[in-house]
């Protein structure tokens, strides 16, 4: 492997467990500067606990997350943040009495983004949160509140940038506009871990995707490849009769 | 003008002034004293409470360990009353260290655990046992140091004091990221913000004040009981003033005190029999009318109050 696709980040036979249950039961993958990679698979896969471990707010039980080349498992998701990885939430989290524009000053005050943090009125701008900066993040609609979630990520400058379910709930205008912005922030170096249901926007952004069933990695590789392979097939539609 | 100036030119000063000069014209100087240890244990609250969300049901467990510091300082070292205020609020945070582990627990958990703790100390410092350190049960009488001039003014100081912590959570990068972990510590921990340690300091910060309130209220007092200063009603009533003004502001707990403990003395004087029964009703219907405090009053409205 050459040193400018050396992945940024390494997962290794990873496991999580709550009470005598494996929500992560051995997943390994890894992830590269500026590669978009969809994190896909049904509910309860494991994905939100994958991206739970690995932004630090839960400590794994077994296997590695090896950031730059040091291990990070455990680490306080503070320290995580200030050593570039950050992510969002599937369902968004920001303070909500506090206003839209104080909730980013928070991360661009404690982020201690590497390089010098981002501008607060091009990130309401490029976000589309102008119009409500001075309003309290709870009088914002759900979309707007995952933009603000986003944007609190940004705002420390992430390397490695984790969207869980991003995209659900956004209409087909917004879907498009904002795969846009996804894949502008791979282009400036963002190693980014995408999950998602929406198989045509998974599509559309990702290089490569992992396909999780029980905790673990069941295929590597492209979607168009992923779709045509029978135990994949089987666990989606397995995962959708019993949904 | 920075707004921190504004709040410390057009709120702080005005409200010590007022009361730097009221012992000059207002006889009941013991009333007014009591008023300025409400406020500070009020803007204790609020520093904890307000900002971080912990309801500190044992709040007066640092004011009696303040007490019983200054206490013993003055008894057993000699110490002067100054020095004696100053050990006061180390040994409130000294009890603060202690007690960090609470902040692990949430809502009315730590609120209980709390109210747990500073029964625990009271118990501790009364306890027959140490009637050689602390007198136990019997009390405390320190004449030697007895001033209650100097003592007023040192309550405006420990005022003065408090007020500026809360101007400073009010308007820095400091106290918005408190308020950020009160509203989702997750969240605030992915702003890069250390949660514990924020806690920690906003708990150490309270735990001061309402040890040298407590180290404060021994000097000017002079004589007292564990049963006075450990006193549940410090803790209740600090609350009820900082929830009833409106926490998370300067103004919030400031109002509260000024109107509430203003109508408890008049209606204890005036009508001591319906007392309990008013001031009971009272704060019913503010809880259940007015839930975020007076200061919601004008925030609904859009209106920013400090
Ligand atoms: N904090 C938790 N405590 C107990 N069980 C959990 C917790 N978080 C996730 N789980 C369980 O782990 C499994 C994986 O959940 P999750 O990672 O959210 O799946 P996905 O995001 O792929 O839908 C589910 O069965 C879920 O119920
Ligand atoms: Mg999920």
């Amino acid at each position: 492997m050459s040193p400018d696709t050396a992945p940024i980040l390494n997962v290794a036979k990873l496991t999580k467990r709550f009470g005598g249950f494996y929500a992560l039961d051995g997943l390994s993958f890894h992830v590269a500067a500026g590669e978009i990679l969809g994190l896909v698979g049904p509910n309860g896969s494991g994905k939100t606990t994958a991206i739970n471990v690995i932004s630090g707010l839960y400590a794994p039980d077994g296997g590695e997350v090896v950031l730059d080349g040091g291990s990070i498992g455990g680490v306080a998701s503070h320290r995580l943040v200030h050593r570039g990885i950050n992510r969002t939430f599937q369902i968004p989290k920001p303070f909500l009495s506090l206003t839209v524009r104080q909730n980013i000053e928070v991360a661009l005050a404690y982020g201690r983004a590497a390089v010098a943090p981002p501008d607060m009125a091009a990130l309401l701008d490029e976000y589309r949160l102008t119009d409500v900066a001075d309003r309290p993040a709870a009088d914002l609609n759900n979309a707007q509140q995952k933009m603000l979630d986003l944007v609190r990520a940004l705002a420390t400058r992430p390397r490695l940038l984790l969207l869980d379910e991003l995209a659900a709930g956004l209409n087909p205008a917004e879907l498009d506009w904002i795969a846009e912005r996804i894949k502008a922030l791979a282009r400036s170096g963002v190693a980014i871990i995408v999950v998602e249901h929406l198989m045509g926007f998974i599509e559309h952004i990702t290089d490569r995707v992992i396909v999780m069933n029980a905790g673990k990695e069941i295929f590597e590789g492209k979607l168009a490849v992923a779709v045509q392979v029978p135990q994949v097939i089987e666990v989606f539609l397995g995962g959708e009769h019993a949904a | 003008m920075p707004s921190a100036l504004k709040h410390m030119l057009f709120i702080v000063a005005p409200l010590l002034a007022v009361f730097a000069v009221l012992p000059g014209v207002y006889q009941n100087h013991l009333l007014l004293f009591n008023f300025v240890i409400f406020l500070i244990l009020a803007q204790g609250v609020n520093i904890i409470y307000g900002f971080t969300g912990y309801l500190p049901f044992g709040y007066v467990g640092f004011f009696g360990a303040g007490a019983y510091g200054f206490a013993i300082l003055v008894m057993h070292y000699q110490a002067p009353a100054v020095v004696a205020v100053l050990v006061a609020g180390l040994v409130g945070v000294a009890l603060g260290l202690l007690l960090t582990p609470l902040l692990r627990l949430s809502g009315a958990y730590f609120a209980i655990a709390n109210l747990a703790a500073s029964l625990a100390v009271l118990h501790f410092v009364a306890n027959p046992a140490l009637e050689n350190i602390t007198r136990g049960p019997y009390g405390v009488s320190l004449t030697g140091t007895f001033n209650p001039t100097l003592a007023y003014t040192a309550a405006l100081v420990v005022l003065a004091l408090t007020l500026g912590a809360v101007v400073f959570l009010k308007n820095s990068r400091f106290g918005l990221a408190l308020q950020a972990v009160r509203e989702d510590a997750v969240s605030a921990s992915m702003a890069g913000v250390n949660v514990v340690r924020m806690r920690v300091i906003a708990w150490l910060v309270s735990a001061l004040v309402a040890g040298l309130a407590g180290g404060v209220y021994a000097w000017y007092v002079s004589v007292f009981y564990p049963d006075n200063v450990f006193s549940g009603e410090f803790s209740i009533f600090a609350i009820v003033f900082a929830l009833f003004g409106g926490v998370a502001s300067i103004c919030g707990p400031i109002v509260g005190v000024i109107l509430l403990y203003g109508i408890y003395n008049l209606i204890g004087f005036t009508t001591p029999q319906y007392f309990q029964l008013i001031y009971g009703l009272l704060i019913m219907g503010l809880v259940l009318f007015l839930p975020a405090g007076l200061v919601s009053l004008a925030t609904r409205r859009g209106w920013h109050v400090p």
